[in-house]
Formats: structure tokens, sequence, C-alpha cells
């Protein structure tokens, strides 16, 4: 396969959101971690400047990545996902502890997070497992095994722990969804996420006010030929009442007291001014920060390089995880408005890239890069803007970190590469 | 549907984001943020407080430089404690003590090591101070007094509280404001205006350079020297006077309506209220509620006026016509209120306007406060006429002055007694103590010496003040340079002024003339109660006088009110003419009665009231008025 034909065939839209999320990333990058006494851009001693090495490695390895054959991927994704494995299992034998989280290996001149590589594995593990002739979706044992694909990494992930990551990888439920496993699994999760929320926030009474409410509703709108399923109707209810009344012991007795707070503070459930503050000195301090440099930018932000919260590095792990308050400074809401537009359309496409494969794995991965992608922009975005409690994950082609930005490049140039040569396979 | 899913699920965080960043930074957005943003510190640079002098351009207050000792305990290195502490004067305990405190405040910001150096230590320390890393000198401004006097007319600076906060943007926690007097009245001139520094901060409050290289930074604009209408050598003189003697007195050049000498006894140090000591010395002050330093009784004390209130009850009459110069009226050593005789001490006999002034005759100014009414059908109406000629010479109202505090006084209507006695159930007889300046008229020295000044200018005064320059241009406040005419024709004044000129020539103060100097003026006696374990006492009388000097013309007007001083010439006719010959001829030749008024002091006329004993009043003994007032108090 020439190159000049994958060039032809790549899809430049894609390609083009990519490369804007980069460059504004990187921007926003310099913006945050620049002092006046940098001697240039270029300088690898600065954070910018490494970031900037890491854009051009990414870059390079796109080359190499649209240059391989399609098909090396699915062949060798077993493998891959074997030794991703091997790779975490090892971190906990030769593990560089960063910032409490053994999550690296030190190769010297950079370090290595082996969940990144797993999360591109897993997903073309679990892609190749699912367009497997063999399985069936719809059996409770192959279920069974595909979310076993999804929550070994996960488990190894957790005690190390980087809770953020771990949950990336449930998001590649998306794909098992995708794939026909019964949406039921889903509403039930919502359910039990949604019931645990309310409980916190109204109490109990409001979720058994709420449910009566919505049986009413239920019986006046349903159709007369439709045969109520009473039993389950009725065990539905009362498991979700027992759970709710559950969730208030839970919340007391099994948390402890800093994911007591990180509730407290995601849900506005501490309404004493004094334990508030308290709350946004300690374990809130971050997202109080960010929301308070994010409101500062205004509409039309306070141009590049003069947030001065920025510049006073209030927001802790500004150029890293919270890179997006330096967005909602520096460019206001036109700038996060634009940051959001372009991951969304970028989202979109992919979506649509992926419906349109002609291969089960090639959309199974597609979707498998949906869901990591989505599932980290998501919860980022969310957190630094203070709709979603802090969990510790960057922000896709944004974040400042080396091993971050290679890993979400080759897991999207992955799919491009199997996208662009979709027609050449047969089915 | 499933193949939906997640494009639906992209759509709805995509606007859930749009909704929460717009509510963020749309609805939440305020223009002020700026100021407001705590990673921006403002640092100020104080410009120096304007000076203040006198009316002849002696310095009052100015400014003395103080040096503290800072210290940012992270970057303090090994140093030679011993010889530091040595140059500080200070022992190692403190040394360690306070470097201590310093680092639990903050290890990263200054703070003050040691407050306050002398110049002295300053100069030795100065060259040494390289030596000590991470400390270093700030030098401070403080307030420096020329005078030991005028303490409630220059008033204080003191740290701005919540109120001056909310009130007025312009200040920070921990900067200075006038609190009382000419500081507080001319805050604004003297302090000047800070020069602001923007600087851009880090999370951990170091700064990291200038916030937009400085566009927004100003510069301070000092503060501008004002001169005061005060006459120093007076005031200080007149203070030296009031030692030992409770009261107020306040001088007036009527020509303009400034004010010369402005005293309230006690008083005590401006210089006090300065530095190191100051909260300590300021709670002695502030809990003194016998003597009551802080309180200025020049523009606060408000008395019965005394005999001096009967010039305006004549000037009045004569105005309306009731009486003429030389109408005459029979005093009986007294006269009949109903069947209630007051009495009189004029000697009795037939008086007319002239020797009525003079010799203060009570009975005459009685009959001319009944002539006013009856010329009226009403009671109310005569009220209404007479009210409105008081209020012309600036009694029973603010008078406008420019310092921060002062009492209206009181010139009761006939609300005022409708109020007291019922609508309409008074008559004439009910108020005829107003007749001779006791009863429900109430004033404040600086409102009669305003008055005396009306008289002295036959007919007019400005309202008094206190700035004269700034930055050495005289100023001109139109409400200050406007004559402010009373309701008296001019040519009434003159029979009064000739009354209150035969005071001195051969009435109540004759004792008290200056050679080759005609004054003017009127005694007083006040009659004043206390109330002790609730019974009501008489308490000795206050002393009052009013003058003004020279007759033709008038360089100099005055009002002296000595608390329980007794009769008007005794304290206060004395030390009125004092201050008169003092500010005419700049010295003074009478030494012996000079000498009698410093060392007199009525520390035992003002211990009765606690001595938990009968005591006697208005005695004329002078013995007791030099003796220690130990003696006096134990002698039983």
């Amino acid at each position: 396969m020439s190159g000049k034909s994958v060039l032809k065939r790549v899809d430049w839209l894609t390609v083009l959101f990519y490369l804007l999320l980069v460059t504004i990333g990187w921007v926003n990058i310099y913006s945050s971690t620049f002092s006046e006494s940098d001697s240039s851009i270029f300088d690898f001693g600065t954070l910018h400047g490494k970031q900037l090495f890491f854009i051009g490695a990414s870059l390079a390895s796109i080359v190499i990545l649209l240059a391989l054959e399609a098909n090396f991927y699915e062949r060798f994704s077993s493998l891959m996902y074997l030794i991703s494995m091997v790779l975490l299992l090892g971190l906990f034998v030769f593990g560089k502890t960063i910032a409490g989280a053994t999550s690296w290996y030190n190769l010297g001149f950079f370090n290595l997070q082996p969940s990144e590589l797993a999360k591109v594995a897993t997903a073309m593990a679990l892609a190749k497992y699912l367009s497997d002739i063999q399985t069936d979706i719809k059996r409770r044992k192959d279920q069974l095994y595909a979310f076993g694909i999804i929550l070994l990494p996960a488990l190894l992930i957790i005690p190390q722990p980087d809770p953020g990551s771990a949950l990336v990888f449930f998001s590649l439920s998306f794909v098992i969804f995708r794939e026909g496993l019964p949406l039921y699994y889903l509403g039930i999760a919502l359910l039990a996420i949604l019931t645990f929320v309310t409980t916190l926030m109204f109490g109990t009474i409001w979720v058994v006010i709420f449910i009566a409410l919505l049986l009413v509703l239920f019986f006046l709108l349903k159709n007369k030929k439709f045969k109520v399923p009473v039993f389950s109707l009725s065990l539905a209810v009362v498991v979700t009442i027992l759970f709710s009344l559950s969730v208030n012991f839970v919340f007391n007795n099994v948390f402890e007291q800093r994911h007591r707070d990180r509730f407290s503070l995601w849900l506005r459930l501490e309404k004493d001014p004094g334990k508030l503050e308290q709350i946004r000195k300690t374990i809130g301090y971050n997202t109080y920060q960010s929301e308070k440099a994010i409101e500062s930018g205004g509409f039309f932000g306070k141009g590049f390089l003069e947030g001065t919260r920025t510049k006073g590095d209030f927001v802790p792990e500004q150029h890293t995880d919270y890179i997006f308050s330096t967005v909602g400074e520096e460019w206001g809401f036109l700038g996060t408005s634009t940051v959001v537009v372009l991951f969304t359309l970028l989202l979109l496409r992919l979506v649509y890239l992926a419906e349109r494969q002609k291969t089960d794995f090639s959309r199974m991965y597609g979707y498998g890069v949906v869901s990591i992608l989505l599932i980290h922009y998501f919860i980022n975005i969310g957190m630094v803007i203070g709709v979603l409690p802090t969990i510790g994950i960057p922000l896709p082609f944004f974040s400042y970190g080396g091993s971050g930005l290679l890993f979400f490049t080759i897991l999207l140039f992955i799919f491009l590469k199997l996208d662009a040569n979709r027609l050449k396979e047969g089915i | 549907m499933k193949k939906l899913l997640l494009s639906s699920i992209i759509v709805i965080i995509a606007f859930t984001f749009l909704g929460r960043l717009s509510y963020l930074q749309i609805f939440s957005f305020s223009p002020d943020q700026v100021l407001e943003d705590p990673a921006i510190k403002r640092v100020y640079d104080y410009p120096e407080r304007g000076y203040i002098y006198d009316r002849n351009g002696k310095l009052l207050v100015g400014n003395d430089p103080a040096y503290d000792v800072m210290v940012i305990p992270r970057e303090v290195r090994a140093l030679d404690t011993l010889e530091f502490c040595n140059l500080l004067g200070i022992d190692k305990e403190k040394f360690s003590k306070e470097l201590r405190k310093a680092r639990i405040y903050s290890p990263r910001l200054p703070s003050v090591f040691v407050p306050q150096l002398s110049k002295e230590d300053y100069a030795k320390l100065q060259e040494k101070m390289r030596h000590y890393k991470g400390f270093y000198i700030q030098k401070r401004s403080l307030r420096y007094y020329d005078t030991n006097s005028a303490a409630n007319v220059l008033g204080y600076i003191s740290e701005v509280n919540e109120r001056d906060l909310a009130k007025n943007p312009y200040y920070v926690q921990g900067e200075l404001t006038g609190r009382t007097g000419v500081e507080k009245q001319y805050e604004d001139i003297l302090r000047g205006r800070k020069g602001v520094q923007y600087i851009q901060k880090d999370r951990f409050n170091r700064d990291i350079g200038k916030y937009k290289d400085g566009i927004l930074d100003t510069l301070p604009e000092q503060g501008m020297e004002i001169n005061i209408t005060l006459d120093k050598d007076l005031q200080e003189y007149g203070e030296k006077l009031m030692v030992g003697k409770r009261g107020g007195i306040v001088a007036l050049e009527p020509s303009t309506g400034e004010i010369l000498a402005m005293i309230s006894g006690p008083t005590y140090d401006p210089s006090l209220l300065v530095g190191r000591e100051r909260s300590k010395n300021y709670s002695a002050l502030h809990y003194d509620s016998i003597a009551k330093p802080l309180f200025d009784r020049s523009i606060l004390a408000e008395g019965s006026p005394g005999s001096p209130f009967k010039t305006l009850n004549a000037l009045v009459a004569l105005q309306e016509g009731v009486i003429s110069p030389s109408t005459t009226v029979q005093c009986y050593n007294g006269f009949y209120v109903g069947r209630k005789k007051r009495g009189c001490h004029c000697g009795g006999g037939l008086r007319k306007l002239n020797d009525g002034i003079y010799k203060s005759c009570n009975a005459y100014f009685a009959a001319t406060f009944r002539k006013i009414y009856e010329k009226y059908e009403t009671t109310d109406q005569g009220m209404d006429v007479w009210e409105e000629h008081m209020k012309s010479f600036g009694l029973g109202q603010y008078l406008g002055y420019d310092l921060p505090t002062g009492r209206k006084g009181r010139i009761p209507s006939k609300e005022y007694y409708d109020k007291w006695y019922g609508d309409n159930r008074w008559a004439p007889s009910y108020i005829i103590s107003n007749s001779i300046g006791q009863g429900e008229v109430a004033v404040t020295p600086i409102q009669l010496a305003n008055m005396t000044a009306a008289i002295a200018n036959r007919g007019f005064y400005y309202t008094p003040h206190i700035l004269k320059k700034v930055e050495g241009k005289d100023i001109s406040i139109p409400d200050f340079v406007e004559a402010k005419h009373t309701t008296i024709d001019k040519q009434h004044f003159e029979p009064i002024i000739q009354g209150m000129a035969d005071v001195y020539e051969k009435g109540t103060a004759k004792w008290v003339q200056i050679p080759d100097v005609r004054i003017a003026g009127k005694t007083g006696t006040v009659e004043n109660f206390t109330k002790i374990d609730s019974v009501r006492v008489q308490l000795t009388d206050h002393s009052v006088f009013v003058a003004f000097a020279p007759v033709e013309k008038p360089e100099i007007a005055l009002a002296v009110y000595i608390e329980n001083g007794y009769y008007g010439s005794r304290y206060a006719g004395h030390i009125a003419s004092l201050l008169i010959e003092k500010y005419i001829k700049k010295e003074v030749t009478r030494t012996d009665l000079e000498k009698r008024m410093l060392e007199r002091t009525l520390e035992y006329e003002y211990a009765k009231p606690y001595l938990g004993r009968e005591f006697k009043i208005n005695e004329y003994d002078w013995s007791q008025h030099s003796k220690p007032l130990e003696e006096l108090i134990s002698r039983e």
C-alpha cells in the first residue's frame, strides 16, 4: 500500500480537528507554564518546550501508523493486550511513583505510563473479541468474557491508585452496548446513579415521592393494550427504595471523609459557610480555584498570556488536568465554547466514521476510540467547570504530558488508518 | 436506537457544558473582577501627610520618620545574633521569640521584627544592615507635634475601622485616617493620594513581576500643607492659663471669623496619641469620665450663657422699639415674678440701659424681656419674633464651622414650651429666666464667642472657621467669606457696646482693665446643678465672660467659660483680659495677675461632688484655689 493513497483516503476532517485541538492545547500549556525568563519556545528545558517535542514525536508516529499494514492491528491486538497487562503488573515491582500514584516506568528521557498503552490495547482486544465469529453478545458467558477484558486492566490500575484511568475502561462498555448488550443494563446503572445522587441531595422521602409520580404518569400514559409486568415493576420499585435507604448508611459509614467531602462539594450539600470555606481550602481547592479562574475570564477572556490567575499558578495542576481553566481565563466563553464544540464535532465525526466501517473490528474499535475520548473529555471538563466531582484524568490532546499525547494520537490514528483502509477490505 | 445512543450522549454533554460555561462566564461574570483578583496585589506607596502650621506660619504638626526592622524568615541566614541584638537593644530571648512569631505568620512574607526604632538606633544599624540577610528596614512616617497644645483642635489619626472601610473605598485595612479635629476635617487635603503598584502574585504570594507591565500603576501625590487660623502663642498661653480649670475658651477674629484660639480644659499633649504608647495613653484619656479630656468643651459643652445674653435681649428690645437707651426701670434689689422675688446684685435704684448692662441688673432685663412680648398680641407671636432675632446670631443651631463635631445649643421656641408645659399653658413669666441668660437657653463657647463677634462687628458675623491656607494660598470658601447679618440694625449696637465698654470702665470688670486697650465685655455668673445620688445639688457658679477689643476696631472677640469658677470676673474675666493683652500687645505686663491665674486651680471645686460629704458653694476664699488638693480634701 502506497503512502500516497493513504494520504488521499485518510479522513482529513478528523485530522483537522485533531490538529486544531493539539495546537490550542499547546498554546494554553505555553501560557500556563511560560515565564519571562524563558529564552525560546523551543527550549526543551521548559514544559511547553518538552510538549512541543512530543507533538513532533506524535506527528512522526502518525506517519508510521499510517504506513503500517492495516490488518497488523487486528492481528496483534491480543498480543498487545497481553503485553500491556504484563506492563501493568510490572508496575507493582518497578513502578515509579509520581504524585502518590505508582503509574509510571522511568525510561530516562521520559516516563512511560502503561495504562495509556492499555487503553489502546484494550479497545483493540475488545473489538477483536466481539468481532470474533464465535462470540455472541446475547450469551451470558460471552458478556462476562467481554466485561472481563475491560475489568482486568481496571482492576490492575485501581491499586496504583488511579481511579480516573480505571474509569476509562468502564467506558468501553459502550462498545458492548452498541454491539447488542441489552440496554436495560445501562438503564439499571443510570437508575442507580440517579437514585444515589437524588437521595444525597433530597433524601429518601423525595425519591419515593418521585417514584410515585413516575408510576402515576406511567399508568396514565400507557397504551391500554400494554400488559404491565406487575412483578418486575414492583421488584424494581422496592429495590430502588431499599437502595435509596442504604445510600445514607453507605455514605456515612462506608465512605471515608475525603470521599464525603468530594460529594458534598459536588452536590453542594454543605450549607454551613464555615465548613464550605474549609472544604474550599482543602479538598475543593482545585475546583474552587479553577471555577473562579474560568469565571474571571468572562465572555472575551483576559487575553493570551494575560491570565492573572494562570500566571499566579492559583489553579494547581493547571498545565495538566486543569488546562481547560486556562482556556476559560484567557480566552473566555469564546474560547471554552470553541473547544467544547471542537470536541463535540470530533466525537460525532468519529461516530460517523465508525458506523461507516465495513468490518466489525474497525467499527468496534472506532466505538472504543469514541468511548475513551468521550469519557476523558466529559470527566475532565466536567471536573474543571465544577459539574462533576474531582477525578484526576487528562484532557485528550490538550493536557501537558508526552506519554498521554502520544497514546491519544496512536489511539486515534490507528482508527483513521483502519478507516482509510475500509474500502480495500473484503466483507 | 443503539446507533444514536452515543451521539445523543455527546450532544447532551456539549449542551450541559455550554450551559454551565455560560452560567460561569456570562451570568456570574462581573467586570470589576480584575480588582478583586487575588493574583494581583496592590502595593501602596504612601505620601507624607501634610504639615499643619498656625496662622503666622509656625509649625504645629509635622512628621517624624520612624524605622521598623522587618524580617522575611525564610531569607534569614546565619548571623551574629549577639551583635545584632546589641544593635537593636533587645535580648536573645526576644530575638528568637520575634523570629518564631514572624515564621508562624508567614515564612515568605515580611513581618515587623522591631517597630519604631529611634533615629539614633537607626543610624547605628543602617551600615551593618547588609550583614543580616532577611532583615531590612522600612521607613514609616509618624505625626510629630511641635506644640503640646490644641490637641482637640488638631485631632489625631488612627487606623481605619470597618465603618471607614465601608464608607470610603479609598482606604484599605491598616491605613491611617484623621479621627477627630482638623486631621479628620481636612483628611483629603492632608492625606494626599497614595500611589499604587499592581503586582502579579503566585499562589504562594510571591511577587512575580508587575501586572501588565505597570500600565495601571500610579504615583503618590503628596499631602498638602495647611495653615490653620489658630495663633499658636495665644493657644498655648490660653492652655497654660486653663491648667487646673475646666471649661472652654474660643477667640475669634471678628473681621474674618477666623478662630484664633480654641481651648478646652483639661486637655492633653497631642504627642500622647502617637507612637508605641498610643493605645495605652488613649485608654487612659478615654476612660477619664470625670475630667473628660477628649471632650472638646469649646464646641461641645452646652450651658446657660448667663448675663452676656442680656446684651442680646437689649438689642432685640431696641430693634423692636420697646425700649430706648433712656428707658428706665426701677430695681428693688430684685424683681417680681408673680409674687416671687428674684434677686439682683446691681445695688438697686433707677436703671437705664447703660448701667443696666455694666451693673448687670437683672430687674432691668426682666422688664425689657417682658416688653418684647407685650408688644405682640399673643405670647406665641412674641416668642417667634424673639427666637428669630436670637437665631440670627447663630444661636440654637449648628454654626457651620469646619470642625467635625459640634452642638446646636438651644434657643427655646414656643413649640419647646408647648411640649414642656402643654399647649399654651405657659406665660412669659415662666420663661423670664431667659432674660438674664439662665432658663432654657443653652449655648456652646464658640456660639458665645460668635455672638460677641457679631456685636463687635455691629450687626454681622462670619462663620467661624479653622482653615486659613492650603499650600500657602488663602482659601476662599464662599460660606466663610460671606457676612451673615443679624436682624438687628447697626445703630442699636452702639449703646450696647458703650455699656459693655463701661463694664471695664466702671462696672463688674473694672479690676481687669488692660493699659492702653479699650475693651468691651460682659460678665456672667451661671447657676448650675448636678445630681448626687439622684438629689439635685447646686454647685459653685460657672464663671463666664465675653469680650472684644479694641472697641473701635475689634481684632479679637472671645468667650471664656470656666466651670464652677464662681462670679464672672473672678476667673473668666481675668483669663479673658490676659488673653486679649497677649494677643493685642503680644506681651503680658500684668505679671502678678498672670501668676495668680496660672497658679490657681479649681480642682477642689471639681472634687466637691465626689467627696461624699456636705460642701459649701460659692466660697469667696481664694486660699482654696492654690493649696494642694490633697490638703483641702483631708481637712476634716
